[in-house]
């Protein structure tokens, strides 16, 4: 299983890499009732019937093997935690997927490790463009790789190991303010 | 790492600090890192393998080397799973990797060429 929202998140990204997407966003606004997590791509999308057996975990797009478990892992915690799930997809357009989580549960899982999960997203996909946003009691902080390469004049930062871990901490330091 | 980073700011000293290293080198002449991030993956502990490779990689000051991430490949039951391509050679696949032993893979295979035997787990030619 999956430990935390931060390894789910890098799971379910996954899905908009593969549906082609060129830009995807993710975001988290953590409330005082339920986290919400919203990742959006603009990859092929889905039609009904897709949809609707995604998350079963015995429907994967994939041939390496026959079961595909991100998204009813997602779902299986969402509804873990008295919350909600929602999957809305067109085809050629893309697809978001919602889920909320009670933060009373006794199920509700750690944040997690959310910077080195951006930090795994934008290294692994450098081709498209990433935007995290997380939101805490009216703070919030946003984030793109986009922004970030722009910033340091261009090219793929997340190639230098060095300053790949600096854009970590740059991350970890921005999301623990929204904290403080 | 000297003092927090907080600001954009922050990186840009960063990177003046660092130099451009990374674009004197052409992509081919790379050693290439391959790390399996599918559901699989994550969840038996591929990013902290993704991060002991960046730590490793900056201790070393290693400019040379490439990480890049891959999905499931049908080997849940090996994950993590790490894939070292170094110029020439062959897809070297390492298996049910923990992250104290991305320390030697990097040192012995990625800068020394020498394969570590015992977290093998196949040859792709």
């Amino acid at each position: 299983m999956l430990e935390d929202l931060s390894q789910h998140i890098l799971d379910i990204a996954e899905n908009g890499v593969n549906a082609g997407a060129d830009s995807i966003s993710l975001k988290i606004d953590d409330g005082p009732e339920e986290v919400v997590l919203i990742v959006s791509d603009n990859g092929k999308g889905m039609d009904e019937q897709t949809c609707r057996s995604v998350v079963d975990p015995f429907f994967t797009s994939r041939t390496e093997r026959r079961v595909g478990l991100g998204l009813p892992f997602l779902k299986q915690l969402a509804d873990l935690c008295g919350g909600s799930f929602a999957l809305e997809s067109f085809p050629g357009l893309g697809t978001t997927v919602s889920a909320s989580f009670r933060k009373d549960s006794i199920d509700m899982p750690p944040l997690g490790d959310i910077p080195s999960t951006l930090l795994a997203l934008f290294i692994g996909n450098p081709d498209i463009s990433w935007m995290y946003t997380h939101k805490r009691n009216g703070k919030e902080f946003s984030v793109g790789n986009r922004e970030l390469s722009e910033a340091l004049g261009g090219g793929n930062p997340f190639s230098d190991p060095s300053l790949a871990l600096g854009i970590k901490d740059y991350l970890r330091e921005n999301i623990s303010d929204l904290y403080s | 790492m000297t003092g927090k980073i907080r600001s954009l700011d922050d990186l840009r000293k960063l990177k003046e600090k660092s130099g451009d290293l990374t674009s004197a080198r052409s992509e081919e002449n790379k050693v290439k890192i391959i790390i399996g991030m599918g559901t699989c993956g994550i969840a038996a502990g591929a990013r902290e393998i993704m991060s002991a490779v960046l730590r490793e990689l900056e201790t070393r000051n290693l400019h040379n080397v490439a990480v890049e991430t891959t999905g499931c490949i049908g080997m849940c039951q090996n994950e993590p799973l790490l894939d070292v391509i170094r110029p020439g050679e062959p897809r070297i696949t390492y298996c049910l990797l923990k992250p104290q032993d991305v320390s030697r893979i990097v040192s012995e295979h990625v800068v020394n060429g020498r394969i570590v035997q015992d977290k093998l787990f196949g040859r792709a030619e």
